[in-house]
C-alpha cells in the first residue's frame, strides 16, 4: 500500500452527536505523533440538533486549505447529511462507514460509488455503560489512521480530567469497540510518515492565535459583544487579559463595544474588540471618530457570509468594501488580512503595532474558516512589533494634541499628564483639537491623516509574494493557503505560476505592487466574494500591468486548490 | 534621597478653558459649565486628572470648555467610551455630560446598562425637553402635546422618566438640580462625584430658543419634600409621584462599583502559548 502525503476525513453527526469532538481529539493524535492537519467545523447555527460535520485534513507538509474529496467518511448518523452534499465530495475511492441503524445514505455517497462498510455504531455503544457511539467513530478513525487505542483516548483523557473515572472508562471502552470493529476493514490507505518537526508545535484555532497576537502586540483592553464566528477570541482574551494586568468589558452591543475601546486606548491602553459583519456595521460610525480624532484601536471582523445575517457559520470575504470603504467622510485607516492560521498570531499583532504607531483605527479582516478551524502548526516566530505609541510628556507651552508633523503623527498626551489637557473631537478641528470649519484645518487635517498612513515604512510584510511565473495569482486572506496549493499543483504540470497576497490592505501600497507583478503576462485574481469585491478594489486603486480574469464565488463552499489549479490552466 | 512634593490648590477658573462657547445667550447650560468648574474646585481635583466625555448636542459642546481632559465623541455613546476609559483608568475622575436626546433617546440603551454597571463616575444629563442643535424638535422628554415642525400638535407619546429608569436599572445616585441655581448644582455635582459608583444627575437646563416657556421653571422647581434617602422603594415612590421638578439628591445606594479585576502587569506573556503546546 503506498503510503498517502495527505488523507481527509468526515465524520458527520446530528448537532450534539459529538462528531466535532470526535474529530478534534483526532486531530490532537495526529499532531501530537507529528503530522500536520487542519480541522474544520461545518455546522448550521443550531447548537444542538440539525447538522454537524468535522472536516479532517491530515498531511506531512502544512494544511491550509480544505481537500478536493475525503478518503473516509463515517456517519453516526445521516439525519440531516444532505446538506452537506455540496461540501463534502465522496469518490469511488472513498470508504464509508455507516450505521445500518443512521437512517438512509445520502445522495453524496450513494451517486459518489464509495465502498460502503456498516458499523452498528449506535448498538455498540449501547452495549457500554453510558457509551457514546462517537466514540465507537473514533476508535474506527484511530485504527484506520494506524494509531492505536491509547493514542486516540489520550486527547479525550484531557478533556474528560474533571468528569471522573468512568466517563474516561467508558471512552475508552467505546474507542476500543470501535478499534476491534475496524479490524476487518481495509482502507486502502496509509498516511506516510511525518516529517521530523523543526521547532515547537502548536495546536490552535484562527480565533484563538488572533487573540494571541494581539496580546503580544500589546493589547491589554478587550470590549466583547458576543457574535458568530469570532465570540472564541473574546472568549480566549477574557481570562487573558486579565492575568497580564488587563481588563475586558462586556459592552451592551457592538455601538458600545467600539466606543468603550476608544474610551480605554485614549486613556493609554491599547485597545480591540472582535466582532463580524453585522457589528462592523455597527461600529462604522464610531471607526470614523477614532480617524478623526487620531485614537488608534483595533478592530477584528471574523467575516462570515452575507449580506445582513447571511450565513453566519460559513465563510466568505464579503466585507472587503466596508472594510476599505465603510466610513462617512475620506477616513484613512488601516485594514490588514492575516493568510493562515498562523499568520492571525503575526497580522494581528503588526495590526496592533501600526495603529499604534500611526494612531488610526486598524481593521483585521479574518474569516470564519480561518477563525474556527483548528491547525497544528509550527510556532509562529517571536516578532518585535510591540505596540508603543508617541506619547506627549514634559509638556511646556500651549499643547497641540493634532500638530502637523513631517510624519504626520503628533504626540499624544495622555490624561493625567499636567498640560496636555485637549478634548479629542470627532468634529473637524484645529491643531490645538478646538472645533473649526476653517477650510485651511480641514485641509491640514485631512492631510495629515493620510500623510501618517502613507509616510510609514511598512516593509515587507505588506504581502506574501511567491514564485517568479509570468502569470501571477492576486488573491488574500485565508485562500492564500489554497492558491498556494493550487500553484504547486501547477508546477507539477510544468506551470509556473506566481503569488502575491497583500497582508496589508489599505492603504494601498502601488510600488509594491508594481515590482512584485513586474514582467507579468497574465494576471489571476482569486477571491470568495460574489461580486468580486477584491478585483474592483485591485482596479480602483493599482495599475494592473497585464490582462487579468477573475475566479470569484461567495460563500459557503471554500475555494479549494483543485478549483484554482484549474483555473490556472485555463488562463493560458 | 530627596523627595519633591508639590502642594497645588485650584481655583474655578483654573477648570475654565479659553474656548468661547457656542450656546445662545441666555441658555441654561452656561451655568452648569459654572457648576461644573464650582464642583471641581470645591473637590480640589487637579484638571489634567478629570476625563469630560460627551456625545453630541448642545449640551454635549462643554468637554471644550472646561480645562479638562475632554472626549466629545458620536451621537449618543458617551457612557460607553467612559466605560472603557474608567475601568482601564481608574485612577482618573470621569464626568459624562449628555442631554436628553443624546442620553435619552439615542444613548437610552446605553443608559440601561451604564446604571445597571456601576462603574464609578458621574452622568450629567443637562435636560431641556427639547433638540436644540437641530433647532426644535421633540425629545424623549418632550410634553406630548408640545407642537414642533416636526410633530405638528405634538407627539401625543409620553415622556420618558429618566429617574425612574435609572433606579430601576441600578443608578448608585441620582439627583435633579436646575442650572438657575449653580451653587446649589456645584454642590450636588461634587457629592455625585465623591460617590462610589454610577452617579445620575439630571439638571433642568431651559433652552431659551426652542422652548422660551422653560423661562418659567425657574418658579417651579422646589426643594425634594422629603429627605434624601438610600431605600429603593420610598426612592421609587417618590420619583414616581413627583412632579418633575424636585430638587436635590433623590436616592443614594451603597451598591459596589465595578472594577474589573487587574493582574499582575509582569506576566510573562509566553506563558499563554502552553494552552496550544502539543
Amino acid at each position: 500500500m503506498a503510503a498517502s502525503p495527505s488523507i481527509s476525513i468526515a465524520i458527520i453527526g446530528s448537532g450534539g452527536a459529538g462528531a466535532l469532538t470526535t474529530v478534534d481529539s483526532l486531530l490532537e493524535t495526529a499532531s501530537t505523533a507529528g503530522w500536520h492537519g487542519l480541522f474544520t467545523r461545518t455546522m448550521g447555527p443550531q447548537i444542538r440538533g440539525g447538522e454537524a460535520a468535522g472536516l479532517l485534513r491530515l498531511a506531512v507538509h502544512p494544511v491550509e486549505c480544505p481537500p478536493e474529496r475525503y478518503d473516509l467518511l463515517i456517519g453516526i448518523d445521516w439525519l440531516n447529511a444532505h446538506r452537506f452534499g455540496a461540501e463534502i465530495k465522496a469518490a469511488p475511492q472513498t470508504l464509508v462507514i455507516s450505521d445500518p441503524r443512521g437512517g438512509d445514505l445520502p445522495p453524496m455517497v450513494t451517486e459518489s460509488g464509495a465502498r460502503v462498510v456498516e458499523v452498528p455504531m449506535k448498538d455498540m455503544a449501547k452495549a457500554i455503560p453510558d457509551g457514546r457511539p462517537n466514540m465507537i467513530a473514533l476508535g474506527i478513525a484511530a485504527r484506520l489512521l494506524g494509531f492505536t487505542a491509547e493514542q486516540a483516548l489520550a486527547p479525550i483523557e484531557k478533556r474528560l480530567a474533571g468528569k471522573g473515572a468512568a466517563a474516561i472508562e467508558a471512552s475508552l471502552a467505546g474507542i476500543k469497540v470501535g478499534f476491534g470493529a475496524a479490524a476487518g476493514i481495509d482502507f486502502g490507505k496509509q498516511l506516510a510518515a511525518p516529517e521530523p518537526s523543526k521547532g515547537r508545535r502548536w495546536l490552535l484555532s484562527g480565533n484563538e492565535a488572533t487573540a494571541l497576537g494581539a496580546m503580544r502586540g500589546g493589547i491589554r483592553f478587550a470590549a466583547a459583544y458576543p457574535i458568530t464566528p469570532a465570540t472564541e477570541i473574546l472568549e480566549w482574551l477574557a481570562p487573558n487579559l486579565t492575568k497580564a494586568g488587563g481588563a475586558l468589558l462586556q459592552a451592551e452591543d457592538e455601538l458600545a463595544a467600539i466606543n468603550m475601546i476608544i474610551g480605554a486606548s485614549y486613556g493609554g491602553t491599547p485597545s480591540l474588540t472582535a466582532t463580524a459583519g453585522p457589528g462592523l456595521s455597527l461600529m462604522i460610525e464610531a471607526l470614523g471618530l477614532a480617524t478623526a480624532a487620531e485614537v488608534p484601536v483595533v478592530v477584528v471582523d471574523v467575516m462570515r457570509g452575507g449580506p445582513s445575517t447571511g450565513i453566519p457559520t460559513k465563510s466568505e470575504q464579503g466585507d472587503l468594501n466596508i472594510a476599505i470603504y465603510g466610513m462617512h467622510g475620506d477616513a484613512p485607516h488601516l485594514v490588514l488580512a492575516p493568510q493562515s492560521i498562523g499568520d492571525c498570531v503575526f497580522t494581528t499583532q503588526w495590526a496592533t503595532y501600526l495603529a499604534e504607531a500611526m494612531q488610526a483605527p486598524a481593521i483585521v479582516l479574518s474569516d470564519q474558516f480561518m477563525g474556527q478551524s483548528r491547525a497544528a502548526i509550527e510556532r509562529p516566530a517571536d516578532v518585535a512589533f510591540i505596540g508603543a505609541r508617541a506619547v506627549a510628556r514634559d509638556i511646556v507651552g500651549t499643547y497641540k494634541r493634532h500638530a502637523i508633523a513631517a510624519s504626520g503623527v503628533s504626540p499624544m498626551a495622555i490624561p493625567g499628564t499636567r498640560g496636555g489637557q485637549y478634548t479629542a473631537d470627532g468634529l473637524t478641528h484645529s491643531e490645538r483639537g478646538t472645533p473649526t470649519s476653517s477650510a485651511a484645518d480641514h485641509m491640514a487635517q485631512l492631510d495629515k491623516r493620510r500623510d501618517k498612513l502613507d509616510r510609514f515604512n511598512y516593509g515587507d510584510h505588506w504581502a506574501t509574494v511567491e514564485g517568479d511565473g509570468d502569470l501571477a495569482v492576486i488573491t488574500w486572506g485565508s485562500l492564500t493557503g489554497a492558491a498556494r496549493e493550487g500553484i504547486a499543483l501547477a508546477a507539477a504540470d510544468g506551470i509556473k505560476v506566481r503569488m502575491v497576497a497583500p497582508r496589508l490592505l489599505a492603504p494601498v501600497q502601488p510600488e509594491r505592487l508594481a515590482a512584485a507583478l513586474d514582467g507579468v503576462k497574465r494576471i489571476l485574481v482569486v477571491e470568495q466574494t460574489h461580486g468580486a469585491q477584491f478585483n474592483k478594489f485591485l482596479r480602483a486603486h493599482y495599475d494592473l500591468p497585464a490582462p487579468v480574469r477573475v475566479f470569484s464565488r461567495p460563500g459557503p463552499l471554500p475555494i479549494t486548490a483543485g478549483e484554482i489549479h484549474r483555473a490556472i490552466a485555463e488562463w493560458r | 534621597m530627596t523627595m519633591n512634593i508639590e502642594t497645588r490648590t485650584y481655583k474655578q477658573a483654573d477648570y475654565k478653558s479659553d474656548v468661547k462657547p457656542i450656546w445662545c445667550p441666555g441658555c441654561g447650560d452656561y451655568h452648569v459649565l459654572m457648576s461644573f468648574t464650582r464642583a471641581f474646585a470645591q473637590l480640589g481635583l487637579p484638571p489634567e486628572e478629570i476625563v469630560v466625555v460627551s456625545g453630541i448636542g448642545c449640551s454635549s459642546r462643554i468637554p471644550a470648555y472646561t480645562n479638562c481632559y475632554g472626549f466629545h465623541g458620536v451621537h449618543g455613546r458617551s457612557l460607553a467610551l467612559a466605560a472603557g476609559l474608567k475601568v482601564t483608568r481608574p485612577d482618573l475622575t470621569v464626568v459624562v455630560a449628555s442631554g436628553d436626546g443624546d442620553g435619552y433617546s439615542i444613548g437610552g440603551n446605553h443608559f440601561l446598562h451604564a446604571c445597571r454597571r456601576n462603574v464609578d463616575m458621574t452622568y450629567v444629563v443637562m435636560d431641556n425637553h427639547i433638540y436644540g442643535m437641530t433647532k426644535g424638535q421633540p425629545s424623549p422628554t418632550t410634553e406630548p402635546e408640545f407642537d414642533t415642525a416636526l410633530s405638528p400638535g405634538g407627539t401625543k407619546v409620553r415622556p420618558f422618566h429618566p429617574l425612574v429608569v435609572a433606579l430601576a436599572s441600578g443608578a448608585n445616585f441620582i439627583a435633579r438640580c436646575f442650572s438657575g441655581d449653580p451653587n446649589q448644582t456645584a454642590d450636588v455635582l461634587a457629592e455625585a462625584i465623591r460617590h462610589p459608583g454610577f452617579s445620575f444627575v439630571e439638571i433642568l437646563s431651559p433652552c431659551v430658543t426652542f422652548r422660551p416657556d422653560e423661562k418659567a421653571w425657574k418658579e417651579q422647581v422646589h426643594a425634594a419634600p422629603v429627605t434624601e434617602t438610600s431605600d429603593q422603594g420610598k426612592a421609587a415612590r417618590r420619583l414616581m409621584t413627583d412632579d418633575g421638578f424636585n430638587i436635590g439628591i433623590l436616592y443614594r445606594g451603597n451598591r459596589t462599583p465595578y472594577q474589573p479585576a487587574a493582574g499582575k502587569s509582569d506576566f510573562d506573556l509566553s506563558e499563554l502559548e502552553k494552552d496550544f503546546e502539543l
